[in-house]
């Protein structure tokens, strides 16, 4: 288990900055996975003090703290109205509620777990990410960055909410880590779709704008997920092979794509199957 | 370095090693029902309140407590004690490790809802692992007290 020698509660965004160029020292989020994953920290650095577990409506979108927990994601109106049940689906299998209350957004996105079911949801949003030295990265890029010593302060949905999201996984028990995750989220001009836990890191489909910004028939869905299955890479861990994942891959989607469109209308808020 | 918290409704100061773990200052302070289960925060068992939000003391530095309150199942004995009843009544417990942390979170879930259906408590409690029971029992307890909960309340409005 870790051993940590000393703890500070950065008093600004600067101190915690310089405090974390020093190797040993480490950034505290909610410490779950920080604390099975390395042995010993010299110091932590917490940010819990600098009003960073905020979910802001803001002229640009959606803002949210890096300190938002993983039960906030959960429970807030301003994401339910935004993207109905994807982010309840997309989080409230991880673990349990007590877990949840700890586990923080900006440790989730950091750490760019090949499991993560928040990096896939953030994905398919469009999300981008505030770094406090850097300034903001698109997910979709900072997802292929190497592990750096800046401090994601925030992260951006985009104004526009898209016209439907769904968000699926599929688990071999209730609370497990995913064996596969699928997001997808309408937009007037894209139609975007990540996949993760393949096990490797979650990647957006590429290749998929004449499907953009309207009610898809049951072939073109299977079509979707059929290209898909033959163009996302899967691999083998014990928990599945990657045959097993690629039939996932398919299954996965078609059923997020079916839960963008049940509403009568064509894209409504995410219903369940 | 020095944690000034509020234990159960006690406000105190003691100085700690600034890596301690919550559950491990818990247990120094004498708060022995909360316990060391899986430590990868996966079992529950050493749920606690930090102002009144059930979290893994296990894998909380108890330096993130300052100025907080902090509840244990100790702090909680009245309520823990009539919804305790209603479960050992269904046979839920064998070995009983799991039941205080199941306690500490089944009573966070009925302050947050009071009349929670049965898919809301299995969401709830779904980070609770008991290794000798099914759960069943344990759901049976939960909605016996709820329902007991209710006739009482109608019983003292009449
Ligand atoms: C047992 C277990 C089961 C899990 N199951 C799932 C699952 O099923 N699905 C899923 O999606 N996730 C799962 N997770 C991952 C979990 O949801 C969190 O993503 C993970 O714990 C990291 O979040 P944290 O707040 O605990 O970060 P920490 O552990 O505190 O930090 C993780 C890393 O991020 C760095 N960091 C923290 N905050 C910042 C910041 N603001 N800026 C820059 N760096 C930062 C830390 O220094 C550290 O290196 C699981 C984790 C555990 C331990
Ligand atoms: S001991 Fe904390 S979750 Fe198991
Ligand atoms: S009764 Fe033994 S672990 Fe639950």
């Amino acid at each position: 288990m870790i051993g940590i020698r000393d703890y500070k509660k950065a008093a600004s965004l600067e101190e915690a900055y310089q405090l974390n160029q020093k190797r040993g020292n480490r950034l505290l989020g909610g410490m779950l996975w920080l604390k099975l994953s390395r042995n010993s920290v010299q110091t932590v650095i917490d940010i819990s003090g600098l009003g960073l577990d905020k979910i802001e409506e803001t002229g640009e979108g959606l803002r949210l703290g890096a300190m938002v927990t993983l039960r906030q994601l959960e429970l807030d109106e301003k994401l339910v109205t935004y993207g109905g049940g994807a982010f309840r689906e997309a989080v409230g299998r991880i673990v349990g509620v007590q877990f949840r209350n700890l586990a923080t957004l900006g440790g989730s996105i950091y750490g760019r777990f090949g499991f993560s079911d928040v990096l896939t949801l953030f994905l398919a949003l469009d999300a981008t990410v505030c770094l406090y030295k850097r300034g903001r990265v698109p997910l979709r890029d900072y997802a292929a960055l190497p592990y750096d010593r800046d401090i994601i302060t925030h992260l951006l949905l985009p104004k526009a909410a898209p016209l439907a999201v769904a968000y699926r996984s599929a688990r071999l028990t209730e609370t497990d880590f995913p064996l596969l995750t699928c997001g997808c989220a309408v937009r007037s001009d894209a139609l975007n779709i990540a996949v993760g836990a393949r096990p490797g890191r979650a990647l957006l489909l590429s290749g998929l704008e004449k499907y953009a910004g309207r009610k898809l028939k049951d072939e073109e869905i299977e079509e979707i997920a059929a290209h898909a299955a033959a163009t996302v890479p899967t691999g083998s861990n014990t928990r599945g092979s990657a045959a097993y994942r690629t039939h996932l891959v398919q299954v996965l989607c078609a059923r997020a794509l079916r839960a963008c469109f049940r509403k009568e209308d064509g894209c409504g808020a995410d219903a369940d199957s | 370095m020095e944690l000034t918290l509020t234990l159960n409704g006690k406000k105190m100061s003691r100085l700690i090693e600034p890596g301690i773990l919550l559950l491990d200052f818990l247990r120094s302070e004498g708060c022995y029902s909360v316990k060391r289960g899986c430590e990868t925060s996966n079992c529950g068992l050493c749920t606690v309140f930090l102002d009144d939000v059930p979290v893994l003391s296990c894998s909380l530095l108890a330096a993130r407590a300052q100025g907080r309150r902090v509840t244990t199942l100790e702090g909680l004995r009245q309520e823990a004690e009539e919804l305790a009843a209603f479960i050992a009544a269904q046979g839920a417990e064998q070995c009983g490790f799991c039941n205080p942390g199941f306690m500490m979170n089944a009573i966070a879930l009925l302050r947050e809802k009071a009349e929670p259906s049965v898919d809301e408590i299995r969401d709830y409690l779904a980070g609770n692992l008991c290794r000798c029971s099914g759960y069943e029992g344990q759901l049976r307890g939960i909605l016996a007290f709820i329902e007991w909960r209710k006739s009482e309340k109608g019983g003292a409005a009449r």
